[in-house]
């Protein structure tokens, strides 16, 4: 286990690296962007130079960016995210209420993109070269051009508004008082369109990945004895070539989780699923900077966890993986 | 025989019902008696952090807040002056325009079950609609105190002669009355009323999910016994457009307002069985397709080169092809739908680009070698499609007549900033609203000595003796008739001078369920309390 205790601590330190790059970049990012939470507030009520001044001042944007990012860290420090602007409430609040939303969707995207992906690979790769690899893999490329609000408007127009078999939008049905099990089907109906429309288009990278690990396992020397052994075909695919070329999927798999939270961005709003994305979307157009580096900061957490379990998880299929530090 | 589960009964009642939605015009079928009972989903395109209507008038929290807490009076068609009575049954302005008496309505509970008095208006009036409301400050500044001589009657006080008419106009939109006892304790702005309203209104507002819906309930212990109708209106966060007419034609919505369907979508939507397209129930929220200028850039302080652009501008282009024919073309700064101030006596300004050509030749600016005389930054409002849009036409317009114009497109906080605070423009597209009367919301667009950063308003830099003499004197104008030949005189002060140039005037679109009755039928039914608005089958 020690080798597995490397791994994590290694992982941790960089970690706190890369969130203060984050918290540094994205507050002089929003700063940079011209006009501020009140400017962006007065858009929709107009009001005169009085008001202004006093919201700005009630807000606490009448100090120096200097200043407030000052401020902003000493809280950060107490582990306090602040308070939102826009909602005018604490921004851990704002986020927890709609990360469950988006780790929902994220994770029920990647596990249909990664198994999906994964098995069309197999598919792909246990006869590189033949016709039906080759469709497969064009086929998931064509999948992976689409532009994602592009799908998801398609499928909403072909399976919502034409057949009426899955909802619109939302992420259950509005104020139904279901319970339960009913309340988990409405919701799974409800994410049938967003999660088909964010793993369809992941799913080529797995695909491509494992099809390509395959293709190049089956010049290893160790299939080419399982051959000459006179094992079956389906054991040399199953047993040799695809167990060999899951590694690198899972290296993928942390990868895609921090591309798949900016993909929710665009799926979320189109599904008018309540989830960081759109949060995300709504905090920069009303210049909310405590919110959305509170968005930044939830989901970079996320991308690290995700990453320290894949790296636990590859540790842990790879003896390979870490024994030189360990050691 | 069970094989065949048509029955001839079931085929004619198909065919009848086929018949019925197809040979009635919808008027007709929306005239059938109203029923009681029902949920009306509509959709939202947006959450606002503040649902006070005392404290923010705009149409995004009336939008919401309008059916839970109400004015005085509300805009009406065919009621007297336009209004018909909320919470005050009737209003008289003294001569002198000092002041303005208000009776209540009687028997009305809040919805927390306290009776409502004039304690209530006069501390709205004097701690949230003076102090700190959008337009409040501007209509009520010169409001002293207000008398509350017994718990019905409301006398309003002004330091200042105030034009009774002006507070007629202002009723509506200004006059939201919130719940003293809810509010005397602690700071306004921070009060959790603010984004929980109780009001008086025929609907209680039930719930909030952020980033789902707002839910509100029948009000049963409303003042008019017979109303409201609807047991329940929710309404659904739809920030994307597509998702919107999807939800409408998925019949998982009953409504959808504020053109949320996209313009380009409404011919097609309109065939849709079922579904009603209705532009009607706008007309007090007009807004305004208007081109702002630079008067600190020496070649737009120039009356003739303004007058070139207006020229250059095809009007019947912007309202057949931006707006689709769902708008009207614009003489000046009041909108043709204000009966009372509009006038046609106004200079106009053709579409006819030898006249600007000629114009700007006399001006001084002469064209280069590559057909251009100057360049200008051109910053055209985020807001709507149909500004964007226009940005663009006005940039093709613009060379027509040689003359440079480079877009720069900004999100909404950026917009704001760089026009109304940094002045970092040469012409804006800006979509202002005309709100019944000038006063309110129109004549600060051309007023000069305004301090910067106040959105909507001249932050061009123009000044002009005559104009603001004007405003100052109709401010302060009690006679209604005389007060309207001054604003007739604004508009065409204006129009001459074009210290902005007025393109387009348009209301917004609503797109319903034929089962949805009463829609649109007042002025501002957007933005009122919908306790008539009914669901049939």
């Amino acid at each position: 286990m020690n080798r597995v205790r490397a791994v994590i601590l290694r992982r941790l330190v960089g970690a706190v690296a890369v969130l203060a790059i984050v918290i540094v970049g994205g507050f002089f990012l929003l700063e940079a962007a011209p006009g501020d939470a009140v400017d962006a507030y007065v858009v929709s009520t107009g009001g005169d130079a009085g008001m202004i001044e006093e919201l700005r001042k009630a807000w606490g944007l009448d100090r120096s960016p200097l200043a407030r990012f000052g401020l902003y860290v000493w809280s950060l420090a107490q582990l306090d995210l602040g308070r939102s602007v826009t909602f005018s409430r604490p921004v851990l609040n704002v986020v927890l209420e709609r990360l469950p939303n988006t780790l929902l969707l994220m994770g029920s995207a990647t596990a249909l993109s990664f198994s999906l992906g994964s098995l069309l690979g197999i598919l792909a790769g246990s006869r590189p070269g033949s016709f039906r690899d080759r469709l497969l893999s064009i086929g998931s490329l064509a999948l992976y051009a689409v532009p994602g609000f592009w799908l998801g408007l398609v499928l909403t127009v072909l399976f919502s508004v034409q057949l009426r078999w899955f909802p619109v939008s939302g992420i259950e049905t509005i104020a139904s008082g279901k319970q339960g099990l009913d309340r988990a089907l409405d919701i799974g109906r409800h994410l049938v369109l967003p999660v088909a429309s964010l793993g369809l288009i992941y799913l080529a990278l797995y695909l491509r990945v494992m099809r390509a690990g395959m293709a190049e396992a089956w010049r290893m020397d160790f299939v080419l004895a399982a051959r000459a052994r006179g094992l079956p075909r389906r054991r040399i695919v199953i047993g040799h070539v695809a167990r060999n070329a899951l590694l690198p999927l899972v290296t993928m798999l942390g990868l895609q989780s921090a591309a798949m939270l900016g993909g929710s961005v665009v799926i979320e709003s189109l599904f008018s699923v309540p989830g960081l994305g759109r949060l995300a979307q709504e905090a920069v157009a009303g210049r909310d900077t405590p919110l959305l580096l509170g968005i930044i900061l939830v989901s970079a957490v996320l991308v690290v966890l995700i990453n320290l379990a894949v790296d636990i998880l590859y540790a842990v299929l790879d003896p390979r993986v870490g024994a030189g530090e360990a050691a | 025989m069970p094989l065949l589960p048509l029955s001839r009964r079931s085929l004619l009642s198909g065919s009848a019902a086929l018949l019925a939605s197809t040979a009635l015009p919808a008027h007709l079928r929306a005239q059938e008696t109203p029923k009681k009972g029902g949920r009306l989903i509509v959709a939202a395109d947006s959450e606002p952090r503040n649902l006070n209507p005392a404290m923010v008038a705009s149409n995004g929290v009336f939008f919401v807040a309008s059916k839970v807490v109400e004015p005085l009076a509300e805009a009406s068609f065919d009621g007297a002056d336009g209004l018909v009575p909320r919470l005050a049954t009737s209003w008289e302005g003294s001569d002198d325009g000092l002041s303005v008496t208000f009776r209540l309505r009687e028997g009305v509970t809040w919805h927390d079950g306290k009776p409502f008095t004039s304690a209530d208006v006069a501390f709205s009036a004097l701690n949230v609609w003076k102090p700190l409301q959008n337009l409040g400050r501007v209509v009520f500044k010169d409001l002293e105190s207000v008398d509350t001589p017994d718990e019905h009657t409301a006398v309003f006080r002004f330091s200042k002669p105030t034009p009774f008419q002006l507070i007629r106009n202002a009723l509506p939109p200004l006059t939201s009355v919130l719940p003293k006892h809810v509010y005397e304790q602690g700071e306004i702005a921070d009060n959790p009323a603010n984004t929980a309203p109780i009001g008086t209104g025929p609907f209680r507002f039930a719930e909030h999910k952020p980033g789902e819906y707002y839910r509100l309930e029948r009000n049963a212990s409303y003042w008019d016994k017979d109303l409201p109708l609807l047991d329940e209106i929710v309404y659904r966060v739809l920030p994307d457009r597509a998702a919107a007419a999807g939800a409408l034609e998925a019949e998982e919505i009953h409504l959808a307002a504020f053109s949320a369907v996209p313009l380009a979508d409404l011919a097609r939507i309109a065939e849709v069985p079922g579904l009603k397209v209705v532009s009607r129930g706008y007309e007090d929220l007009t807004y305004q397709l208007v081109v702002e200028i630079n008067h600190r850039r020496k070649e737009l302080a120039d009356r003739k080169v303004r007058q070139a652009i207006a020229h250059a501008i095809d009007r019947k282009f912007v309202v057949d092809t931006i707006f689709l024919g769902y708008a009207t073309a614009s003489t000046g700064p009041v909108p043709l739908n204000s009966k009372t101030f509009y006038t046609d006596e106004v200079p106009l300004y053709a579409f006819d680009p030898a006249r600007a050509d000629a114009l700007l030749e006399e001006a001084g600016y002469p064209r280069g070698g590559d057909g251009k005389r100057f360049s200008l930054k051109l910053l055209p409002a985020p807001y709507f499609n149909e500004t964007r849009q226009f940005g663009d036409y006005l940039r093709q317009a613009l060379a027509v007549v040689g003359i440079d114009a480079e877009i720069v497109n900004n999100d909404a906080a950026a917009h704001q900033k760089a026009v109304y605070t940094d002045h970092a423009f040469d012409l804006a597209v800006a979509p202002p609203v005309f709100r019944v009367d000038p006063a309110i919301s129109t004549t600060i667009l051309v007023q000069s000595g305004l301090p910067d950063g106040v959105p909507f308003s001249n932050q061009g830099g123009y000044r002009n003796e005559a104009i603001d003499a004007l405003i100052a004197k109709a401010s302060e104008t009690i006679d209604p008739e005389a007060r309207i030949a001054l604003y007739r005189e604004f508009q065409k002060l204006v129009a001459e001078d074009l210290p902005l140039i007025n393109v387009a005037e348009w209301g917004f679109v609503s797109v319903a369920h034929e089962s949805v009755g009463n829609i649109a039928n007042n002025p501002r039914w957007v933005v009122s309390n919908w306790a008539d608005t009914w669901l049939g089958a």
